[in-house]
């Protein structure tokens, strides 16, 4: 288990090189001087500029500078956001947390309904339980979730049921920190729950499919045949094992999540990474644009990482072979 | 081709109406300029957010008409933006009515509409937007502009899928190393963070049909990496066959064994990979011009139809018609889902 857990983060190094690569050249071939609008701007003494310069190495090759910025990005220095002139990582920090916070929310409860239905549905193959929600997880699948969002957001802009935008609403300072997270999970709730929606459909999917070609093998028909009782027969023989391929397409979930998520961000106003981004790219921000490039990847990276080892911890053929 | 359609009947009804549904939905795309009853360009300036126009059989003395006919309106409350029908004069719904000139067909100019209302009336079936633009018109001009790109986008990534898969697959050794590293770097970024980092990396004020490559050169350089990655899975184990070992044998190039026996074994999976991608891209270049990214105005796409929703409660409460943009991009998407899904079965050479 550990040789197979350090053999997998050893893969991982090669790809942070390229994904960190892969950034730095995009950024570099970026049109216009990453300094040219700082210098125009009165605020910035040129003596900060020279000593940015000096500390990103811009007046050395591109491969030192490169270099350099992968140190910098080691010690989570993103350099200076031009549009907030405070640090790429204050700004980064603070989005992540709602980021995470929408995404692990909306995969709990995804799963929270996609495993047991998929195990109903694929239990009762053919019935009309099945086919409906078959049905809805097409729908849920070809629903894009910027149209979902917008739909909630429509939906509350009638009945104003649930906030809309931000993280809080209370801005009593006496407040409790518990009045102040019964606050954060209620503005939370609208993305998350658009997310889960989009994210639902294809994980029931998934899970039927594995749950459907487990119960159909020979040792379930074997367990059958013994006598053991259906709970027995489902839970223990049947979902344990259809569960594990779903640990690996966790990392897949999270880079659909992150992708979801920007735009549900956007759409309902939800502070996180996506909306950062989009800021950023359209005010031109290029050192916030390649934070988030590189944090988003890492994101990815660290969610399939987590992935293969849930599945080495669950799966025995793994963890010992 | 017949062969494929019987069996593609045969394996799900319903699979077989999603192909010809979306058939006859690119046509209609690709012929928008022949249907529409406005140019997509074309404002009336004193109707912004204007609903769905009400057509009528029976006027308002209870007389039953048999050709259909619609009143003016006129707004009532420029607040509220609520309209109000004037009764005094109908105006009948006709075919070939004039406009404005436009080019038909990117060739041809002409006058004609197919069908219309006499002027100051209008006909919006799904309404109009801020600048009082018929949103039905807009729908069907922006599906030109946004399942073109998709398709165009989807066939380079498929032709760089094929060729480096294909050599990866096939070559093996390090130009298999290389390549596949670089999909895999490329995959590890999610999707919508690399396409709006590869947007920044251009200019924002592009002309119209510079953004227009732009989109399809940035969502096909996403696309073609998980392409490869299967057909050079593909490519691997085909290029084990006896008949390749038959046609070395024969003196045939690698080059040729490549292109003219092994690529076309895994056709039958790649139009399935297609269909099920296209999606992808539909919703890519709807994300881009949703945020101000994409397609510019005056031109339509279903994306920045819905990007005046964003962010504004007032108009999304106000002009909910605008989502009609969304519903289509959903109609299409299920309908190549639907077919994507049938496709794997019927082209699947196992259930031949």
């Amino acid at each position: 288990m550990k040789k197979l857990v350090l053999k997998r983060l050893l893969q991982v190094v090669p790809l942070l090189i390229g994904m960190s690569f892969v950034s730095f050249i995009i950024i570099q071939s970026s049109p216009g001087d990453y300094f040219a609008q700082m210098k125009m701007n009165p605020e910035i003494s040129p003596s900060t500029i020279e000593h940015m310069k000096t500390s990103f190495g811009l007046d050395r090759p591109v491969i030192v500078q490169y270099l350099m910025w992968v140190k910098n990005i080691c010690r989570f220095d993103f350099g200076v956001s031009f549009a907030y002139h405070i640090p790429v990582r204050t700004l980064i920090k603070f989005r992540v947390k709602n980021t995470l916070c929408l995404a692990v929310f909306s995969i709990f409860l995804s799963w929270m309904i996609a495993v047991p239905l998929a195990v109903l549905a694929g239990y009762r193959e053919g019935s009309w339980f099945d086919k409906l929600f078959s049905l809805l997880a097409y729908i849920s699948i070809s629903l894009p979730s910027f149209f979902v969002a917008l739909l909630f957001v429509y939906f509350i802009s009638k009945t104003g049921v649930l906030p809309l935008g931000g993280t809080r609403s209370v801005f009593d300072i006496s407040a409790g920190s518990f009045t102040i997270f019964k606050d954060y999970l209620r503005h939370l709730l609208v993305p998350g729950l658009v997310l889960c929606f989009v994210n639902t459909g294809w994980l029931f999917r998934l899970m039927k499919n594995n749950f459907v070609e487990v119960f159909n093998t020979p040792y379930i028909l074997a367990a059958w045949a013994r006598g053991l009782p259906a709970g027995s027969v489902i839970f223990k023989h049947t979902l344990r094992n259809a569960l594990n391929p779903m640990f690996t397409i966790l990392g897949m979930e999270i880079g659909n999540i992150l992708n979801g998520a920007a735009l549900t961000e956007i759409i309902c106003g939800w502070p996180g990474m996506g909306s950062l981004v989009l800021e950023a790219v359209l005010s031109h921000d290029l050192y916030l644009v390649m934070g988030s490039l590189v944090i988003s990847g890492f994101l990815l990276i660290i969610g399939n990482l987590i992935g293969d080892i849930l599945l080495a911890f669950f799966d025995p053929r793994i963890r010992l072979s | 081709m017949k062969n494929f359609l019987r069996r593609l009947r045969k394996h799900s009804r319903i699979s077989y109406y999603s192909f010809w549904f979306l058939i006859v939905f690119y046509f209609v795309s690709f012929f928008a300029d022949l249907l529409v009853p406005y140019h997509f360009d074309e404002q009336f300036r004193n109707k912004p957010y204007h609903p769905p126009t009400k057509i009528h059989f029976v006027d308002n003395e209870g007389k039953f008409h048999i050709r259909p006919f619609v009143y003016n309106t006129s707004m009532d409350d420029p607040v509220f933006r609520t309209y109000r029908e004037d009764y005094s004069i109908r105006y009948p719904v006709k075919f070939f009515v004039d406009g404005h000139e436009r080019k038909v067909l990117f060739v041809f100019k002409t006058k004609k509409y197919l069908f219309g209302v006499d002027r100051p009336a209008g006909i919006f079936l799904f309404g109009t937007d801020t600048y009082g633009r018929d949103i039905f018109s807009r729908l069907l001009y922006g599906g030109r502009i946004s399942l073109s790109i998709s398709m165009i986008g989807v066939l380079i990534s498929f032709v760089l899928g094929m060729i480096t898969g294909g050599f990866a697959g096939y070559f093996g050794g390090i130009t298999d190393q290389i390549l596949m590293r670089m999909v895999e770097i490329l995959m590890v970024f999610p999707s919508f963070y690399l396409m709006l980092s590869l947007r920044a990396m251009f200019p924002l004020n592009l002309s119209s049909i510079q953004v227009y490559f732009l989109i399809v050169l940035i969502l096909s350089l996403i696309g073609w990496a998980g392409l490869a990655r299967i057909i050079r899975g593909m490519v691997l184990s085909i290029k084990e066959e006896d008949y390749v070992l038959a046609a070395r044998s024969l003196g045939l190039s690698h080059w040729k064994i490549l292109v003219f026996h092994i690529l076309p074994n895994t056709f039958s999976y790649t139009i399935t990979a297609i269909t099920i991608s296209v999606p992808g891209y539909i919703i890519g270049e709807s994300a881009l011009s949703l945020l101000g990214l994409g397609i510019q105005e005056p031109y339509p796409s279903w994306g920045n139809i819905l990007s005046s929703t964003v962010g504004n409660l007032k108009v999304i409460g106000d002009a909910p018609w605008l989502l009609l943009a969304g519903a289509f991009i959903f109609i299409i998407l299920i309908n190549f889902n639907i077919l994507g899904d049938a496709l794997r079965n019927v082209l699947d050479p196992k259930n031949w």
